[in-house]
């Protein structure tokens, strides 16, 4: 009998927990946030859960240096501090990041390619792990690969900290394409395409008659607007990330929402109103009311302007 | 009859499939109107906060609150701790139509999330339940009857039109919990 989740008979109890918690984050949106308040803040306004980090990819962006897991000790203060699902980030391949992170009691590791990426030929075994893992991706074959390596839930990359949904939009109008691609070949045919995108061939035949990717597939990665959460939705995208695009000013300058209350005040109408925008992403109406409400935005940097080098969409194989 | 799914949030196209499988067409409601002529409703797991922000808007908690009185309404893990009379840890707003009281992520954080397969008292074999940060039912009124438990606490349980589980049948391939819920309804229809 076919089970009624996205990932069919897809994999053990574990992996069934993992994809089950990713179930449960649909339709909603995940807050970057780096202290208490702006944790309590994002919980507030409904956020669905909180991704505890040191510095959001803005200013990781503009600050440079290399950027690591966050303090132990920052994590464990807005586990206590909020009752929704507490998500952190490791680097790609640090795998002992991510041992700490499982032994904190975190929900959903992402590993990464914001941080500085730790291995530059393997990601991590996420088979090995209880916590569930989300992964980025830009294509269908990087998708699976991160599926194979036991990732519970896909996100597409966009290009972080730059609030220009642009690269968002192709990863994902890239994967949906190419999962549509696959819904037309026959047996012989499947073969190949496992091949041509780098991904195992029992993935490539499940999306295949599927028609979706076996985990949950959100989206990230430069959406600041509830315009653009509505945008990503409407595409396919079955959840939202936000990270630089509710508490951040003039480039890379957090509101000041802990002793500011025009600040605090800022941050909350963005952060309702693209959870607002998620809900209803098919109510342009609704939409629009949600946008009105919006005091400020980030300001932004435009995609195409970042050299090459500077990309954190790259990073990861 | 008419089934719906509450779709704020959460686990909803799950309930939809399962739905589908027992020849149930299922409409998502994401606004107040969306309630009008269900015979039944689905409040799936995902998270209670971020519900209760959607239903403390444009009237839409009153609105449920008096349709949950009196029409089918099956919640389950998120959608069991919005039907409670009570919520503890911490102690939150609710449609208080279900006799009991829940306490939000009792069994702890999503490692300790858990499928344990245990007899009931539904028909035929032992029921597979997957636990995901699960409630815990901590009292239950005169009136509830339970037709699961965990460690000696109700995980499945049953008053008048009104069920709900701390657990997610709609993650599994068994569909007895559905049925049951189905029949609630056919049994509450107007002959």
């Amino acid at each position: 009998m076919a089970d009624h989740t996205t990932n069919g008979n897809f994999g053990s109890p574990s992996l069934r927990l993992k994809t089950g918690l990713a179930e449960m984050l649909k339709g909603g949106v995940i807050m970057d946030v780096m202290n208490v308040e702006q944790a309590r803040i994002a919980e507030e306004a409904g956020a669905i859960s909180v991704m505890a980090l040191e510095r959001v990819p803005a200013m990781i962006r503009a600050e440079g240096g290399v950027a690591r897991m966050a303090n132990p000790k920052l994590i464990k203060q807005i586990i206590a501090a909020v009752s929704i699902p507490v998500m952190a980030k490791a680097r790609i391949g640090h795998f002992a990041e991510a041992q700490v992170l499982q032994t904190l009691g975190v929900d959903f590791i992402d590993e990464s390619e914001v941080l500085t990426p730790a291995d530059e030929s393997f990601h991590i075994d996420k088979h090995a792990f209880t916590t569930p893992f989300v992964c980025g991706a830009r294509n269908l074959g990087e998708a699976l690969r991160r599926i194979a390596e036991g990732a519970a839930m896909i996100r597409t990359k966009g290009e972080p900290g730059t609030g220009d949904v642009v690269h968002a939009v192709q990863h994902m109008r890239q994967i949906v394409r190419e999962i549509k691609a696959l819904t037309v070949l026959d047996d012989a045919e499947l073969y190949n395409a496992a091949k041509v995108h780098g991904a195992p061939y029992e993935l490539i035949r499940m999306v295949a008659k599927a028609g979706k990717l076996p985990v949950p597939n959100f989206s990230a990665g430069g959406i600041a607007t509830p315009a653009d959460a509505a945008l990503m939705m409407q595409l396919g995208a079955e959840s939202i990330f936000v990270g630089s695009g509710i508490f951040m000013k003039e480039r890379a300058t957090p509101l000041d929402v802990e002793n500011d209350p025009k600040e605090r005040a800022e941050a909350v109408s963005r952060a309702k109103a693209i959870v607002i925008a998620t809900t209803h992403f098919n109510d342009p109406k609704i939409v629009a009311e949600a946008s009105e409400a919006v005091t400020g935005t980030m300001k932004g940097l435009a995609a195409a302007a970042i050299e090459e080098s500077e990309l954190m969409q790259t990073r990861g194989w | 009859m008419t089934i719906g799914v509450l779709a704020l949030q959460g686990a909803f196209e799950a309930h939809v499939k399962a739905l589908d499988s027992l020849g149930i067409a299922a409409k998502l409601v994401r606004t107040p109107p969306e309630l009008a002529d269900l015979d039944g409703l689905v409040m799936p797991g995902g998270e209670s906060t971020t519900m209760l922000k959607f239903l403390e808007k444009n009237g839409f908690f009153d609105v449920l609150q008096s349709f949950v009185r009196h029409t089918p309404t099956f919640g389950t893990c998120a959608g069991c701790i919005l039907l409670a009379k009570d919520v503890k840890n911490p102690t939150q707003k609710s449609l208080a139509a279900l006799d009991i009281t829940v306490e939000r992520n009792a069994y702890g954080r999503q490692i300790d999330s858990t499928i344990l397969t245990a007899p009931t008292n539904l028909p035929g074999n032992p029921l597979e339940m997957v636990f995901i940060r699960a409630p815990r039912i901590t009292r239950t009124g005169p009136g509830v009857e339970v037709l699961a438990n965990r460690d000696g606490f109700p995980v499945l349980v049953h008053e008048g039109h009104l069920l709900a589980a701390t657990f997610h049948p709609e993650l599994g391939a068994d569909l007895r919990v559905h049925q049951l819920f189905l029949d609630i309804v056919q049994a509450h229809r107007p002959s």
